[in-house]
């Protein structure tokens, strides 16, 4: 299947946020993967059609990516 | 410096906002105003019902806002109105919006914090001009309807709150801090001649509201990169400053085709500043002092 750049950009900032996580200590790892999900599932049924929206949601999944990405956080619950 | 403001805004600033702060605290109908809203609470949210009898006609008037909630993702923005009655309100833009949230709508957002043009918290987009709420009189005779966006070509965080991080990064960018190496000959404190201090007088005024940064249709398409009016008069504050000794690493900085001179004079930051500043001059004193 083909993908939309906008598809692809979505796909892009899950794997950078998969690729964060495993920069975050073993014992928690976990939760970061599974937090991550949960908020791209929360989002899932948005229509692909829908560009304001899931481009406001990508601007918010990167300020979140940014903050949860400092070394400083160590769990998420 | 008295030339660094353009004579309409000093005219302006002088003539309009001033005086209208100053209405706005003494005159006995702002007070009227401000003690009906402290009590609207206990009566029923009908703001423009007749609450005082029939001693006044009611001054109805239409507020349309800009609404936008960002945990309902797939709803589109809309416009939503409100109306008053001016009879009860005070003076300004802002002190329609807090009533509008007090006893009205508690669900509409924006920024507040000084109510008199010192924080530049309350910037937005006021019938299609960018200006502080809290200097916006409601114009009294002018029963058409007043339209209210947030900030022009800025991301929305909720309804009137732009969302300013990119203007913020950039004012970092500039460091906005006095550089200096060599201590003060007494030991004490940078003293600097009054003609000196003259120089800083229209620049260190700017509070930052980001109104003339968000009008100026060249940051709209390069924002970037180009660091818009706002910064450029705060980056040329940091230069005119006798006491600062890194001047020529801050004309450096901006010494490329995308920082300085993406600004084409068009002016609208002059036109729109809601502090009577002139930006387009400070603009034009950097590329007069990079040219030589």
């Amino acid at each position: 299947m083909r993908l939309s750049g906008l598809q692809k950009e979505v796909l892009g900032l899950y794997r950078q946020c998969l690729r964060e996580c495993r920069k975050k200590p073993q014992a928690t790892r976990q939760h970061f993967q599974v937090f991550a999900r949960s908020e791209f599932d929360k989002n899932i049924k948005v229509d692909k059609r829908d560009f304001a929206a899931i481009e406001f949601l990508l601007r918010k999944g990167r300020r979140q990516l940014e903050i949860y990405s400092s070394p400083g956080v160590k769990d998420i619950r | 410096m008295a030339a660094l403001r353009s004579s309409s805004s000093l005219l302006l600033g002088a003539a309009v906002s001033r005086p209208a702060l100053r209405i706005a605290a003494a005159s006995p109908v702002a007070v009227r105003g401000m003690a009906q809203l402290a009590d609207g609470a206990t009566h029923s949210s009908t703001a423009a019902g007749s609450q005082t009898g029939a001693e006044k006609q009611p001054n109805l008037k239409t507020f349309q806002v800009y609404r936008w909630n960002p945990d309902t993702t797939t709803e589109k923005p809309r416009m939503q109105s409100y109306t008053l009655d001016l009879n009860k309100t005070g003076p300004m833009v802002l002190d329609a919006l807090i009533r509008i949230k007090n006893e009205l709508d508690p669900t509409l957002t924006f920024r507040r914090s000084c109510r008199e043009g010192i924080c530049g918290s309350c910037a937005m987009n006021i019938n299609g001009t960018n200006t502080l709420a809290c200097l916006c009189r409601i114009p009294a005779e002018d029963k058409a309807e007043m339209k209210i966006y947030p900030l022009p070509h800025t991301y929305v965080v909720k309804d009137l709150v732009p969302d300013l991080t990119q203007f913020y990064k950039q004012y970092k960018s500039i460091k906005p801090y006095l550089q200096r190496e060599t201590p003060a000959p007494d030991g004490k404190e940078y003293r600097q001649s009054k003609a000196d201090r003259r120089k800083l007088d229209g620049l260190y005024e700017c509070i930052l509201c980001a109104c003339c940064s968000t009008s100026c249709p060249s940051y709209w398409w390069n924002s970037e990169e180009y660091l818009g009016p706002a910064i450029l008069l705060q980056s040329y504050r940091w230069l005119a400053d006798s006491r600062d000794e890194k001047t020529a690493e801050r004309r450096d900085a901006l010494n490329n085709s995308m920082s300085l001179y993406r600004c084409h004079t068009i002016l609208n930051c002059t036109r729109t500043c809601p502090k009577g500043l002139n930006p387009g001059l400070a603009i034009a004193q950097i590329k007069k002092e990079m040219a030589f």
